[in-house]
């Protein structure tokens, strides 16, 4: 219960839980009435997008000091940005064969 | 640098960060500006990592943080642009599928440092650590099974009583953080810590194992709004704006679009994950019919029958990718028209492994953009249309799924084949479609088939119609 209360008080996570709603409206917003075309590159898109993770890889990187932690942090920045390449590049193959027939 | 300043560069950095990713998934929504939001992304995405590590990665031994640090980024990058760049577009979907787990297994780790690091955190942070540890975690080992499905390496499994020991698992993961959250057990906490991970981790597997191949995009996308979450659970833990919109804004669409899958399937979501699609009760309710003959055509009937059509309609599926063949039928489209054919392509929204597939796919063939119909003008011109050509697609074609309430695929709309005056189905055995059910239209009097490799079949009928 003290975990709510603080939750719902404490400036700072009060401020976190308002950025959580709104973003959770604005992204059912954003992608409502999308064509049934776009759905995969909208999918491999997003996925590019949740590789912001690496921001966390990075920072705890930061505070890593032994080497059990700075090998699990190098892993967790490879794989995230693995991802965030990845996901971009992926993304960008498949939008550009819509590019090329609108061309033509 | 001034520490006020440096924080306002990052806290910019973030913002922009932020913006691109609403921009960026807006504009991917729509098919003119796509391209571009994915570019705003990710140069978003780039200001939000470079703000990280120049303004906010200090502290002892700075020099070999930054050295490891870009050591990962360097190795992913090139990695992960290799990989992106040479994979077959056939391939993409579990492409996709990799790269979110990547994704998950990132926060599965971040999670297990924050934790090595602190085993005794402040019991918000803890909730944090731990819900992140095993959205990712879930997400990772689902990812991995997802994408082993779909290149062919992992089979469809129903476990028996699968259902249960998931809930189980369920139930195993929500006691065990309740106890390391609660500090109920303070000496085990390390090792409960760790059996929620393996927990987790089985989850994932047994969660994706039995969903049928046909579904595959629907996990994936689902799995992909679980990365999103757990992305988002790193904001919380660092008070980090730009994980957090970031992570909501895709757990949020994600969760969206998955939906919207499903309505192009015309199924629930819960139907997917629990009905399972090729599972043994969804068989039988098609095979259960009486069903006649089929008959076969020879490859230089065909011939004749396209060449003196005025409009054929090829209708692509799975097979077609699997086959590699999009190059060559684009070559018989341009040699039907040649001779005055009319050649159009009916293109269902989920035909293939992943909506929009086959679009993609014909793209990279350069078959002309005005020449896919979508699903409802396909239906349209089906009436004067002569020959259909179905080149390995067979549930989107199911006429079961129009007829039969007992089918697991009533209800979902289908390219209504039978309309035009022939059909031609190209297949490579009898062998029922991905989704397992039986198909009739093979057995209706219009239909005749053509067996063998999409590909082998084309380059064929190409050369027979040569001869024409």
């Amino acid at each position: 219960m003290d975990f709510i209360l603080h939750l719902f008080t404490e400036p700072a996570s009060y401020r976190l839980i308002t950025i959580v709603i709104l973003s959770i409206f604005l992204g059912i917003e954003v992608i409502s009435r999308v064509p049934a075309v776009l759905h995969t590159p909208l999918m491999s898109g997003a996925n590019a997008i949740h590789g912001v993770v690496i921001i966390g890889a990075i920072i705890v990187m930061g505070e890593a000091t032994d080497i059990f932690s700075q090998v699990l942090g190098f892993l967790a920045v490879v794989l995230g940005t693995l991802n965030v390449v990845g996901g971009f590049v992926v993304t960008d193959r498949m939008l550009e064969m819509f590019d090329k027939k609108k061309k033509k | 640098m001034d520490q006020n300043i440096s924080t306002l560069i990052l806290n910019l950095a973030y913002l922009i960060g932020s913006i691109t990713f609403i921009i960026g998934l807006k504009m991917l929504s729509h098919p003119e500006t796509a391209r571009k939001g994915n570019m705003i992304a990710a140069v978003g995405m780039t200001i939000a990592i470079l703000g990280t590590i120049f303004l906010k990665v200090g502290g002892d031994n700075v020099a070999i943080k930054y050295v490891i640090i870009f050591a990962g980024l360097i190795i992913g990058t090139v990695v992960g642009f290799i990989a992106a760049k040479k994979v077959q577009m056939t391939a993409m979907p579990e492409m996709v599928s990799l790269f979110n787990g990547m994704g998950g297994a990132c926060a599965m780790l971040i999670s297990l440092i924050e934790f090595h690091i602190d085993d005794k955190p402040a019991i918000g942070k803890l909730v944090i650590i731990v819900l992140g540890m095993i959205i990712g975690t879930v997400s990772f080992a689902g990812s991995i099974i997802a994408w082993g499905k779909l290149n062919g390496k992992i089979k469809d499994k129903t476990i028996p009583g699968g259902q249960i020991i998931n809930f189980i698992l369920f139930g195993g993961i929500i006691i065990l953080s309740t106890v390391v959250i609660g500090g109920f057990a303070p000496d085990l906490t390390i090792y409960l810590f760790y059996g929620i991970l393996s927990l987790a981790a089985i989850y994932g597997i047994l969660f994706v194992m039995p969903i049928g191949g046909a579904d595959m995009p629907v996990v994936i996308s689902l799995l992909n709004s679980f990365t999103g979450v757990a992305a988002a659970f790193g904001g919380f833990l660092y008070d980090n704006p730009v994980m957090l919109t970031g992570g909501i804004l895709v757990g949020s669409a994600g969760t969206i679009l998955t939906i919207l899958m499903c309505k192009a399937m015309n199924r629930s979501l819960k139907n997917v994950l629990i009905g399972s699609f090729g599972g043994a009760k969804a068989g039988v309710a098609g095979v259960a019919k009486e069903q006649g003959n089929f008959k076969e055509i020879s490859l230089n009937d065909t011939a004749v029958l396209m060449a003196y059509a005025q409009r054929v309609m090829i209708i692509p599926g799975y097979g077609l990718a699997v086959a590699q063949a999009q190059h060559t039928c684009h070559e018989l489209e341009k040699i039907l028209e040649e001779r005055g054919v009319e050649v159009v392509y009916g293109i269902h929204p989920v035909a293939g492994r992943m909506p929009g597939h086959m679009n993609v796919l014909l793209a990279e063939a350069d078959v002309p953009y005005e020449k896919l119909l979508e699903m409802e003008d396909a239906n349209d011109q089906m009436g004067s249309t002569n020959v259909v050509l179905i080149l390995g697609a067979n549930d989107v074609v199911n006429p079961a799924a129009k007829e039969d309430p007992a089918s697991p695929i009533y209800g979902m709309p289908i390219l209504e084949v039978e309309k035009a005056e022939h059909v031609i189905v190209n297949k490579r055995s009898m062998k029922p479609g991905y989704a397992g059910i039986e198909n009739e239209l093979f057995f209706r009097p219009k239909t005749s088939m053509l067996f063998g490799d999409a590909k082998k079949v084309l380059q064929n009928l190409i050369a027979e119609l040569k001869q024409v």
